[in-house]
């Protein structure tokens, strides 16, 4: 159905891991984005040519280098320098740039490359410059099919990223969401994919049935999701390469709340009977189901730690929507919420240490995050509604939707996807062709 | 002085009732007993007196002494008619997180079987089903809206 995993071959021909001068600090919120000129990648007029014919693009060069310098403005780590003030041609930079020109406009790092096409093949290679030392930092090169080069602008930014923040970048990505569209009270849902800078969205269900909160495997490229297929609520999974469905949450009531275990061999959800939900698994390779939860209280949105010790969840047995943690097997159950309001839709970050949430207090939404015990709560970000955080693999991150308020007949409601670092900087509106909600961020496609 | 002391506390006293008489027509009009809906814009008959649905307090699937007697006329009607089979639909309010919704949604809904169950009406012609906070009635973002939309409505299946 999606052709992603067309191959991309890098090739490392050299890393210098020398003193570099620059770094940047993704720990706090960083007021001083790094100043960073991204050259238009140089290409060959024959290379050119044919590529114009197979992409309909003027210059792929230039197309990629405005995938890489989006990233790096959207991260809000990195300031990337006009164009226009750009002294140094393109193809003669990538050799050997003039440091002095770089750093006149105040550039601190240098992005330089090359495409070239071949045997029906893209090639591009790129160097990372420290302007100030004049030295380069990293070169790299990838071979792949034609239709890829976005993805090549995407692995070019994660490359810059984790070389200058010493962190693995989050760019080379997708997000799993549902589209909506039409009125409030006949809304249609499907499911859609996109690259996490929006491009490329993909509808993956044609709206006949009410589909929501779709999770990526972290291991593959199955996803898990809420169908309501011949108005029966179970949960699915879904192949997004070959679209073929299955039904894994075919019990005699409803099948809710999918999440994948951090090994992908597990789906954890909730299951509903006679009014009441607890928690379950159901490894996917002998369909063996576990009860992980049995209390009289709803226990919904059930979330993994990274290791599969600890399994987050939400419970209302105190009385009230409350976040509770306890061991995999379903022992050891402790409350961690104890702020004022309710708190929804724990999930585990993918690096350990935080619980990013929903809180409703006193009737505004939040999204913040705790520590796994419970202390540290820190809210992000106050709005009318918002919910379900979804982490960015690298766990700096964090994705959610956010619904407006409607007027009496309902104008005025939209639904959007939205960003927020962990800092509680750089909130972003994340573009989608349609109305959206329920996102879920993949794991890096590429190493 | 005393005098238009007395008149200040007098228009003082008309400007409280009236603002009072204000709330009290408001409260009428809002159609809600405490936050849970009492009117009959959304509802519709199952059969000549038969209300199809109930609505419940925020975050709440208890019945209240209204739903109840509504539920009482519908499991009245169940017996007279012993063929027919219902679907009880438990919808939330959109003030909540989508999966505790669903949760709540069959919750209410479950309540509903349950009461209907006690007056007779048998398990097996009951289905339910929680569509949370994705088919709302009213498509405001108030407190009247959303009363609206917490509720179980009881539809016929054949």
């Amino acid at each position: 159905m999606i052709k992603y995993f067309k191959y991309i071959i890098i090739f490392l021909f050299s890393i210098t891991h020398a003193n570099a001068l620059i770094e940047v600090d993704i720990t706090r919120g960083n007021l001083n984005p790094l100043p960073i000129a991204v050259s238009p990648l140089s290409i060959d007029s024959n290379s050119n040519e044919a590529l114009q014919k197979t992409l309909k693009k003027k210059n792929i060069g230039s197309e990629i280098s405005k995938v890489v310098e989006n990233n790096l403005q959207t991260s809000g780590l990195f300031n990337p320098l006009s164009k226009d003030a750009f002294l140094q041609k393109p193809d003669i930079a990538h050799l050997k740039p003039r440091f002095e020109d770089w750093s006149l406009i105040k550039a601190q790092a240098l992005i330089t490359g090359k495409v070239i096409y071949k045997n029906e093949k893209l090639r591009v290679e790129f160097r990372l410059w420290d302007v100030l030392a004049g030295k380069e930092m990293m070169a790299l090169a990838f071979t792949t099919v034609p239709t890829n080069w976005r993805r090549v602008g995407h692995i070019i930014t994660d490359k810059v990223y984790e070389r200058l923040t010493g962190e693995k970048g989050y760019f080379d990505t997708r997000i799993i969401y549902v589209s909506e569209e039409g009125p409030k009270t006949k809304r249609i849902k499907k499911l859609a994919i996109m690259d996490q800078d929006g491009f490329n969205t993909k509808y993956l269900t044609l709206g006949n049935e009410l589909v929501l909160t779709p999770r990526f495997n972290p291991t593959n490229q199955m996803v898990t999701y809420l169908s309501y297929f011949r108005n029966l609520p179970r949960v699915y999974l879904l192949d997004i390469e070959t679209g073929i469905q299955e039904v894994v949450g075919d019990f005699p009531g409803m099948t809710f709340a999918p999440r994948f275990s951090p090994n992908g061999k597990k789906i954890i959800m909730s299951f509903a009977m006679d009014g009441n939900s607890d928690i379950y698994t159901m490894d996917l390779e002998n369909r063996v189901v576990e009860r992980i939860t049995n209390h009289p209280s709803i226990d919904t949105s059930p979330s993994y730690s990274p290791d599969g010790k600890y399994i987050c969840f939400n419970s209302d047995r105190s009385g009230y929507q409350q976040i509770y943690v306890m061991k995999s097997d379903g022992t050891k159950v402790k409350r961690i919420s104890f702020g004022k309001g309710l708190y929804g839709t724990p999930v585990w970050s993918p690096r350990g240490d935080l619980i990013a949430f929903t809180k409703l207090h006193k009737g505004k939404f939040y999204i913040g995050v705790m520590r796994t015990d419970g202390s540290g709560e820190r809210l992000l970000t106050e709005n009318f509604y918002q919910e379900a955080p979804s982490w960015s693999p690298n766990g700096r991150v964090l994705i959610f939707y956010r619904e407006t308020k409607s007027d009496s007949e309902g104008k005025g409601f939209s639904a959007k996807l939205w960003s927020i670092d962990l800092t509680g900087y750089n909130e972003r509106l994340v573009d989608t062709e349609t109305d959206a909600s329920d996102p879920s961020w993949s794991s890096l496609l590429s190493n | 002085m005393n005098l238009t002391k007395i008149f200040k506390n007098a228009f003082m006293i008309m400007l409280a009732s009236l603002v009072l008489s204000a709330c009290a027509t408001k409260k009428v009009t809002n159609q809600m007993q405490g936050d849970v809906y009492t009117g009959k814009d959304t509802v519709e008959y199952l059969a000549s007196g038969v209300a199809d649905r109930v609505f419940f307090a925020t975050n709440e699937s208890v019945l209240t002494t209204a739903s109840r007697e509504t539920l009482r006329k519908q499991a009245a009607w169940l017996r007279k008619n012993s063929k027919i089979n219902v679907v009880l639909e438990g919808h939330a309010d959109e003030r909540g997180t989508r999966e505790y919704n669903l949760a709540l949604g069959e919750r209410r809904a479950n309540s509903v079987k349950d009461y209907l169950m006690t007056y007779g009406i048998s398990g097996n012609r009951i289905s339910v089903i929680s569509y949370g906070k994705e088919r709302p009635v009213d498509s405001g973002s108030n407190p009247l809206a959303w009363s609206k939309n917490r509720r179980s409505v009881t539809v016929k299946a054949n």
